[in-house]
């Protein structure tokens, strides 16, 4: 892939004002991550192929009716980073080969959701960096099996009520921690973002469009079907996840792990939970105090080991 | 045109070569291992332009391929057994999306119990997905089978991906002369790779293998898969016969052996047919009118050409490689269907043998031929049955009381 010229985003007056991506797409209002797509693809640009895995964004592309400029491929739940391989191999022989003009190259694109990336999809995700892959990976992490009901996936949070986690304490296990185990492969580049902290986003976007081979991000994706609560609500449950130090935004590069918006005075992160239903037992009839107290311990456990000022 | 001495694997992964791809997707299974190795030997010494990328799993190796078909390259892969039913999702979802490339099978029997040896339940399993199945008899057949299963797999009225089916062991490692095609004679016969309307870019808004709301557009898009399959009939015929006409060899959708006269037909798939080929030489030169009739294409089924082949003759000894719990040769069945309401149809006789590489004597063949020929004579139907020896039974008793004093030792500890 023949690398594009930076734009550089300072200021929200600096991002895209028009969106690549067409309207009127089944995906639920308030959807974080169809905002984060958006973002991405609106600096991307239109030479993009997405490669997709089961899960919500599958719906984007419904016959007859496509909202993107370019290409788009659905592969199975496991298996897009593999059909991403094959685009791109093609592509690369079609260049060699002169068979396709050098401005008619492509950025592939997986678009997964967590149930894939974190489960399902992890052996072809894990095989496409072992190969170093040029690709970007997009995972928007709903924090569950969100297409089917919202069923507890391994990126659930703890106490998180889910419709197989619906007993009085939510769902037991810890979210588990998929940005180490990418950045284990050491790929060119792996972050963290969200949608509601979109110049950050922009940032690693522009920063990752100079690099090649596999630059893994991870979109939390405030999700109001999923974790009950008003769409109106998704991008302030999205700051109050970076606020509260709950979402840390952060990337790597070189075997460095890089804290990229470090909240200097941590929220409470009652203010995140309390908004979202799916943690509503941890409020109502009573205040769970013990149930708070660990999540928030966790949290401040998290940010006292990394040092990040 | 070049004579050499080729394992079954050679053979194909010579096929793959003359049909100068340009992409393959690999993972390694046995008994097919050889042939990407082969391949990527070739890679390694520059003898061929071809990227050869080892996947994580065959499910993934299929979707590579698949993708990259759709991107506008040549693509082959290969696997067995196990390795195709893990790629089994993406072996019916690539067909749906018209993708035309070549996979090799070299066929194993299925777990459990888990074997390396051969038989069909694997390629069978396949049966149902909208690739194309030819299935071979000998080495040469392998390497010419994928030049034509490109072509076929890429025919305008086609557009559909084709399996070329090879047994494990009996073919996969058995050595035999192969007459190589010219490498620009048989790129004259392949021609280009042409992506027609797959090709993934940035400036065309094309998507592919997307969701459908409801049956209406999804029955469409099924059948018309299914008769792109069925085209392939009348364009085989075309192929092969172009394919005869360059290369001096033919190979007709039905491999007939002694067809003419016969009376009592063995009706087989694959390497195992070159056994039942020794009986009816055997059955003739004692009198018997005996055939052997093999089809070499079963996906799409010649049903058409089977009941022409077999009206009017007295028995079919149908003998499958396969199993169909609970209902039994899925060879028979599909002949039962072809033959269904034929006027002077033969009686037609079910067999499963030489599942899990067991072989299949002589004995057997003529057992089965004096079956026929009872039942024909007596008008009686004929069981369907599951063939082994006494002999076989006697060393599997032996095996169980070694596991039976094995469980009895440890319970005893």
């Amino acid at each position: 892939m023949i690398k594009q010229s930076p734009v550089h985003f300072h200021r929200m007056k600096d991002m895209p004002s028009t969106h690549l991506l067409g309207t009127g797409t089944p995906m639920c209002a308030g959807c974080g991550g169809l905002e984060t797509l958006h973002t991405m693809y609106d600096i991307l640009g239109h030479k993009t192929v997405f490669v997709n895995a089961a899960g919500c964004m599958t719906l984007l592309s419904v016959y007859p009716f496509t909202p993107f400029h370019g290409g788009w491929l659905y592969t199975s739940m496991a298996s897009a980073p593999a059909g991403a391989q094959g685009v791109r191999d093609a592509v690369d022989i079609l260049l060699q080969k002169k068979k396709l003009p050098a401005e008619e190259d492509v950025e592939v694109v997986v678009v997964t959701g967590d149930g894939a990336a974190y489960g399902m999809g992890m052996s072809a995700t894990s095989g496409a960096m072992d190969r170093n892959l040029d690709f970007i990976y997009l995972c928007y992490d709903n924090e569950g099996y969100g297409n089917t009901g919202q069923q507890y996936s391994a990126a659930t949070p703890h106490a998180a009520l889910t419709s197989t986690s619906k007993g009085s304490h939510g769902y037991p296990g810890y979210k588990k921690d998929l940005f180490s185990i990418w950045a284990a492969h050491d790929p060119a580049y792996v972050a963290t973002v969200i949608a509601a902290e979109p110049l950050d986003l922009a940032k690693k976007i522009e920063k990752l469009q100079a690099m090649s081979g596999p630059r893994m991000l991870i979109s939390l994706a405030p999700c109001p079907t999923g974790w009950d609560y008003d769409p109106e609500l998704s991008v302030q449950i999205g700051r109050l996840a970076v606020q509260t130090g709950v979402w840390p935004l952060k990337e790597y590069i070189d075997g460095e792990v890089r804290h990229t918006r470090v909240p200097q005075q941590r929220k409470p992160v009652d203010e995140y939970l309390k908004l979202q239903g799916r943690f509503k037992h941890l409020f109502e009839p009573h205040r769970d105090e013990q149930g708070i107290a660990e999540i928030q311990a966790r949290v401040d456990a998290y940010w006292d080991k990394t040092g990040a000022r | 045109m070049t004579r050499k001495l080729l394992t079954g694997n050679s053979a194909a992964a010579w096929g793959a070569r003359l049909a100068q791809v340009d992409y393959i997707p690999a993972f390694p299974i046995t008994p097919q291992t050889e042939i990407i190795e082969d391949l990527a030997a070739w890679i390694d010494r520059g003898d061929m332009d071809a990227r050869l990328v080892t996947l994580e799993s065959e499910h993934s190796m299929i979707t590579a391929a698949g993708a990259a078909a759709s991107s506008g390259v040549r693509a082959f892969t290969a696997t067995s057994s196990q390795g195709l039913l893990y790629g089994m999702e993406m072996i019916y979802t690539v067909a749906g999306w018209r993708t035309p490339f070549v996979m090799v099978n070299v066929s194993r029997g299925l777990a459990s119990p888990i074997t390396l040896e051969s038989d069909h339940n694997d390629i069978m399993a396949a049966r149902d997905s909208g690739f194309l199945q030819i299935h071979c008899a000998t080495c040469q057949e392998i390497a010419d089978s994928i030049l034509i299963a490109y072509r076929l797999a890429e025919h305008a009225d086609v557009r559909m991906p084709a399996i070329v089916n090879l047994d494990g062991f009996y073919l996969s490692f058995t050595r035999e002369p192969v007459d190589l095609a010219n490498p620009s004679k048989a790129q004259a016969f392949v021609g280009d790779y042409d992506p027609e309307n797959l090709q993934f870019r940035g400036n065309s808004p094309l998507s592919q293998a997307m969701a459908v709301l409801g049956g209406g557009p999804y029955s469409y898009f099924r059948y018309e898969a299914h008769l792109a399959v069925q085209q392939a009939l009348s364009v085989y015929d075309e192929i092969t016969d172009e394919f005869d006409d360059i290369f001096g060899r033919r190979y007709d959708m039905i491999d007939c052996y002694h067809m003419d006269d016969a009376e009592y037909v063995f009706v087989m798939l694959g390497s195992f047919s070159t056994k039942a080929r020794d009986a009816v030489d055997s059955l003739r030169a004692a009198g018997w009118k005996a055939g052997l009739l093999r089809p070499r294409l079963f996906r799409p089924f010649p049903q058409q050409r089977i009941r022409q082949l077999l009206q009017g003759r007295r028995a079919v000894g149908v003998i499958d490689q396969n199993i169909s719990m609970g209902m039994g040769g899925v060879l028979h069945s599909e002949f039962a269907t072809a033959l269904y309401g034929l006027k002077n149809a033969p009686l037609l006789g079910s067999y499963i043998g030489g599942l899990g590489g067991r072989d299949i004597n002589q004995q057997e063949f003529f057992a089965i031929a004096d079956e026929l020929k009872q039942a024909y004579e007596s008008g009686e139907s004929l069981p369907p049955r599951l063939l082994y020896t006494q002999n076989e039974l006697t060393e599997m008793r032996k095996l169980q009381a070694i596991a039976r004093a094995e469980h009895a030792e440890i319970h005893q500890r």
